[in-house]
């Protein structure tokens, strides 16, 4: 929790995600790579993930597809909010994934060009 | 064949469905639904037609369907058929034996089931067929999911082999129009932690991968049971991988032959009436 407010605050002034910890950015990857955590492969194509699903979209250049982290966040939190027909679990509501992993696998994801 | 067999179950019940649509508009039309589930899969896979759904997802995946053909040359299943059999004709303490139970003497029916039980009211798969068999002859009822229901539905199945899926939904019988209603809403449900209905994946993602695996069609899924899997490394029954599917999106388990899994299995067979059945049969 400590660790998640110090992340929070070091987050808050920069929008970007140079000043990101890349301690953070692999803790990100791993739950987003974890089969039992975010699983994103089972669907996603993302950067040199072995195996991946076709299902949803390729996760490159993350930050051209979503306004800004918050609406990542939202749509990792409860996709069937924009798409009631959305294939994407709704990790934040339905506790797959606790607040402080979503965060993690947004700052990863954000990181990915 | 299956075409011609397929056409006069649809046309015997065309007249029926028709009645019960100006008694009940709301209700569920089975047989609309049913083009409407087949259109969608003729605009995924154009080159496939219905007998090719039998194959499940080796329709499909042309790698996965050569490993299976190898697999299906010295089937892991051959000595099953056998103990099924022997299961099969053995008699009971009373004298009698399962054959009694059934008609044509359980050979080649199969294809038929699961059907609609107007006395009970109920859809009524063949293991469940098969242990009400045992129970009306003073046997114990056996385990759903492996081992001697396995052997039995085996046997039967391969005497239905060829033979295509034909399932009624008795129009004179609201009560059985209810059940697949329930079947079609239990199919289109999402549920568990993963939030899936069964129609997420094989519907909307049928032929997309998964990882590395392709998702099959729900189009013949009931065609080819039981089925060695190679994950189990035994024969199971389609409620078996029912719930694995329950499992999976981490849902709350359902019991295998619960009204809801006969219900979607009533359901899932409709959709795949006319398909020739290959079961027993083996999957990853």
């Amino acid at each position: 929790m400590k660790s998640g407010l110090i992340a929070l605050i070091l987050l808050l002034p920069c929008a970007g995600m140079a000043d990101i910890p890349k301690q953070r950015l692999d803790e990100g990857k791993q739950i987003a790579f974890d089969r039992n955590k975010g699983n994103c492969l089972a669907c996603h194509v993302i950067a040199d993930g072995e195996s991946p699903g076709n299902i949803g979209p390729a996760l490159a250049t993350v930050p051209d597809r979503f306004k800004d982290k918050q609406r990542l966040r939202e749509q990792i939190w409860d996709a069937t909010r924009f798409n009631p027909e959305t294939s994407m679990p709704p990790f934040g509501r339905n506790h797959i994934l606790d607040a402080e992993e979503i965060d993690k696998v947004v700052d990863y994801l954000w990181s990915l060009e | 064949m299956a075409g011609r067999i397929l056409k006069s179950i649809l046309s015997s019940s065309v007249g029926g469905f028709i009645g019960l649509l100006l008694a009940l508009p709301s209700q569920a039309d089975p047989l609309q639904d049913q083009q409407k589930f087949r259109q969608h899969y003729q605009q995924l896979f154009p080159k496939l037609t219905l007998a090719d759904y039998a194959d499940g997802v080796y329709a499909i995946d042309p790698i996965a369907r050569q490993s299976w053909q190898a697999i299906e040359e010295f089937p892991p299943y051959d000595e099953t058929i056998e103990q099924g059999e022997a299961l099969f004709n053995a008699p009971f303490k009373n004298g009698r034996r399962y054959a009694d139970c059934f008609p044509n003497q359980g050979i080649a029916i199969a294809h038929e089931y699961p059907k609609w039980d107007r006395d009970k009211g109920e859809v009524i798969t063949l293991e469940k067929a098969i242990n009400d068999c045992r129970i009306d002859n003073q046997e114990a009822p056996l385990p759903y999911e492996k081992g001697d229901i396995a052997q039995l539905l085996a046997y039967l199945a391969f005497t239905s082999r060829g033979k295509p899926i034909t399932i009624t939904i008795p129009a004179d019988d609201p009560r059985a129009l209810a059940a697949y209603q329930q079947g079609k809403d239990f199919y289109y449900q999402r549920r568990g932690q993963l939030n899936f209905a069964c129609a997420t994946c094989h519907v909307q993602n049928a032929g997309r991968q998964l990882r590395s695996e392709i998702l099959s069609p729900s189009l013949g899924h009931t065609s080819h049971w039981p089925v060695y899997r190679l994950k189990w490394g035994e024969m199971g029954t389609l409620h078996r991988r029912f719930k694995e599917c329950l499992e999976q999106i981490k849902a709350p388990p359902i019991p295998a032959q619960s009204l809801e899994f006969r219900n979607l299995e009533y359901f899932l067979s409709f959709m795949g009436n006319g398909i020739p059945t290959n079961g027993p049969s083996t999957r990853k």
